[in-house]
């Protein structure tokens, strides 16, 4: 094995299929492949698992897709299964609320991302401090990352710690960051927060820095790297666990997991399930190269059909409007101003 | 003519934004604003025009009321502190106008059902979101069955105050319920982005109906302008980007509100919606009070 200069670190793998991959299968995963897909992270050893809606509690909606099942289903066909493995939600202000994360302790959620956008903590402390009152590994989530500076995310991660978060998160939504970038932002939290505060990476693999960039996040003192078996997730995918635990094996982390079981299961499991190859295409990499939200890319595909516009032009003209997640509503509002301009042109 | 004098609870973004909306009422006159915190901003634009301030908050008011003869309040502060304040004004006759989504009171979004509010000491105007997408569902429920109405709401990052910040939940609650309630969905969900961008982005709605039956396109259209033509009369910044884009049963409505430019930049027309609504609300019953069709009581709490 290379005798890496992090040998001997600890890493939290979290696995992020099935929530962030709800969004690369429109929200329609059954009861039944949860189900058998956290058997398999509980036996590879996976120490968490998220398990809700994409776009986390409170999620189905037209804005954001109705999932075949209720959370709560999904949370009671999950954690029957689950002994070592703990399994989390998402939740984010303004469309989840403190009563469905009480629901979710109440179906066995043991852990909580809160997030916001990246300059927004600060409407998160309710929602943070619920979580810690109800026992549960909380993290803060601060999403598009990218779109603050590094001292601006310290300055919001140490209001999410001031909340009672555990953890905070940097979060590249977009996929856009290259790994020196990760290697400021972690390293600006790592200087600004407490030595007991975690730092999290979660990332997409728009670029195909997805390992690149968590290795360099773990590098910089992160402790904690959200990653999907195969990839499934948003946009390009999340970073693959699979290919993640090799590297972290390769290099001497220790993550705790069964890498050939985990590699059995990208293949055999979470393969079959996807309905579209989960890749760096060029909407997906519109995606990184632009800034712009992940889960954004399946609607502007469906949208770019629907009014024959390229799904790359609408792509950049949301990341041109910074437009941010949770305005899935504004993919098709963009689309028909676009096309009425096109038309006053034509 | 007559005036009835008011106090301005709250001298955040919504409590001063409002104080300019009063000053321009024919029938509203401000004469106290209240805050917490000394150096607000707020309390020092009410004194520069002539309004007298506390910042001993509600209680640094209360034994003023009388002498000055104030009838009406407005509540700008926050969901968690609305209760209180409103019972101790109530208890001194004075009538409550609140603007945080704590909704003890009645619902009202003035062009839906300002003419059908109940006599009350209390009224809510909900939140920002629910004054500029209620008119909208109620537009489609009017004409035909809305199994569910669905609002997305942006906003700028710059205009919204600690307070709203502090009460999402409520506000989720408050207008989701409000959708059903007064926009006359079956079922409601309301949704509320913050967006940083520079420069602000003017603020969105997003109105999404599901019809019972197959929409008619012509009816609702037309009784969509009928209510964006009534909320123009008020927030002049009230504007249809896109559609009505009917898909199947769905019905999605894309608003943009730019406000007047009072307080914050006209990109702020989330506080111009739900302030130019409390002062509409308000002076409905300020000429009730002046033509004496109604008498303020004070309640025991």
């Amino acid at each position: 094995m290379t005798n890496s200069d992090l040998a001997g670190r600890k890493v939290l793998v979290h696995d992020m299929c099935l929530r962030d991959g709800m969004h690369a299968k429109k929200e329609q995963i059954t009861t039944e492949q949860m189900r058998a897909f956290a058997q398999a992270m509980e036996n590879a050893g996976v120490p968490m698992i998220q398990v809700t809606h994409g776009a986390g509690l409170g999620g189905n909606s037209l804005q954001h897709g109705f999932a075949l099942h209720s959370n709560e289903e999904y949370w009671d066909a999950v954690a029957p299964v689950l002994y070592n493995t703990v399994m989390s939600v998402l939740l984010i202000p303004g469309l989840g609320t403190m009563n469905e994360l009480r629901v979710a302790y109440d179906h066995g959620a043991r852990s909580v991302h809160v997030a916001t956008h990246s300059t927004e903590a600060d409407t998160s402390p309710q929602h943070i401090a619920c979580g810690r009152e109800l026992g549960m590994d909380t993290s803060g989530f601060l999403m598009m990352a990218h779109l603050n500076t590094p001292s601006g995310l310290a300055t919001e991660a140490k209001k999410m710690e001031s909340y009672g978060a555990q953890t905070v998160y940097v979060t590249d939504s977009a996929g856009y960051m290259l790994p020196e970038d990760v290697t400021q932002y972690v390293t600006a939290l790592r200087n600004e927060l407490d030595d007991n505060t975690e730092i999290g990476f979660h990332g997409h693999n728009n670029l195909g820095m997805g390992i690149a960039n968590s290795i360099a996040a773990v590098r910089a003192g992160a402790s904690r790297i959200d990653c999907s078996v195969a990839g499934l997730g948003a946009g390009a995918g999340n970073t693959p666990l699979e290919a993640f635990v090799a590297v972290c094996d390769r290099m001497g982390i220790e993550t705790g997991c069964d890498m050939f079981a985990l590699m059995d299961m990208a293949e055999d499991l979470v393969f079959p399930m996807m309905d579209h190859i989960v890749r760096i295409d060029r909407s997906s990499l519109t995606l990184g190269y632009a800034g712009v939200y992940s889960t954004f890319l399946l609607h502007a595909n469906r949208l770019g059909e629907k009014y024959g516009i390229p799904p790359r032009d609408i792509l950049i003209e949301l990341g041109r409007k910074k437009m941010i997640g949770g305005q899935e509503d504004m993919i098709e509002d963009t689309a028909l101003s676009m096309l009425k301009e096109r038309d006053s042109a034509a | 003519m007559n005036k009835i004098k008011c106090a301005l609870i709250g001298s955040g973004n919504i409590g001063t934004d409002l104080l300019y909306k009063v000053l321009r009422s024919d029938v509203l006159e401000p004469v106290w604003m209240v805050g917490i915190d000394a150096d607000s901003e707020g309390l020092a634009r009410a004194r520069d025009l002539g309004v007298k301030t506390t910042h001993e908050g509600v209680d640094g008011v209360l034994p003023h009321l009388a002498a000055d003869g104030v009838q009406i309040a407005f509540d700008a502060t926050s969901a968690y502190v609305h209760k209180e304040n409103s019972d101790k004004m109530n208890a001194l006759g004075v009538f409550m106008v609140d603007l945080t989504p704590a909704a003890i009171g009645p619902l009202c979004v003035p062009p839906v059902n300002l003419d059908s509010l109940a006599e009350t000491m209390n009224v809510n105007m909900i939140s920002c979101a629910g004054q500029a997408t209620i008119p909208i569902v109620y537009g489609v429920s009017r004409v035909q069955g809305v199994d569910y109405a669905e609002i997305i709401a942006s906003l700028a990052s710059k205009s919204i105050g600690a307070g709203t910040r502090a009460n999402l939940d409520e506000f989720t609650y408050t207008t989701s319920n409000a959708v059903c309630q007064i926009g006359g969905a079956k079922k409601g969900k309301a949704l509320c982005i913050i967006n940083p961008a520079e420069p602000a982005m003017i603020m969105r709605n997003t109105i999404y109906c599901m019809t019972e039956h197959e929409p008619d396109q012509e009816k609702i259209t037309e009784s969509l302008m009928d209510m964006i033509e009534k909320v123009q009369r008020y927030v002049p910044g009230y504007r249809l980007v896109n559609g009505p884009v009917f898909e199947g049963n769905k019905v999605a409505v894309f608003m943009e509100v730019a406000g007047l430019g009072d307080y914050l930049p006209t990109y702020a027309g989330n506080l111009d919606i739900m302030t130019a609504a409390a002062c509409r609300t308000a002076e409905m019953y300020a000429e009730k009070i002046l033509r004496g069709e109604m008498q303020l009581v004070a309640e025991a709490s």
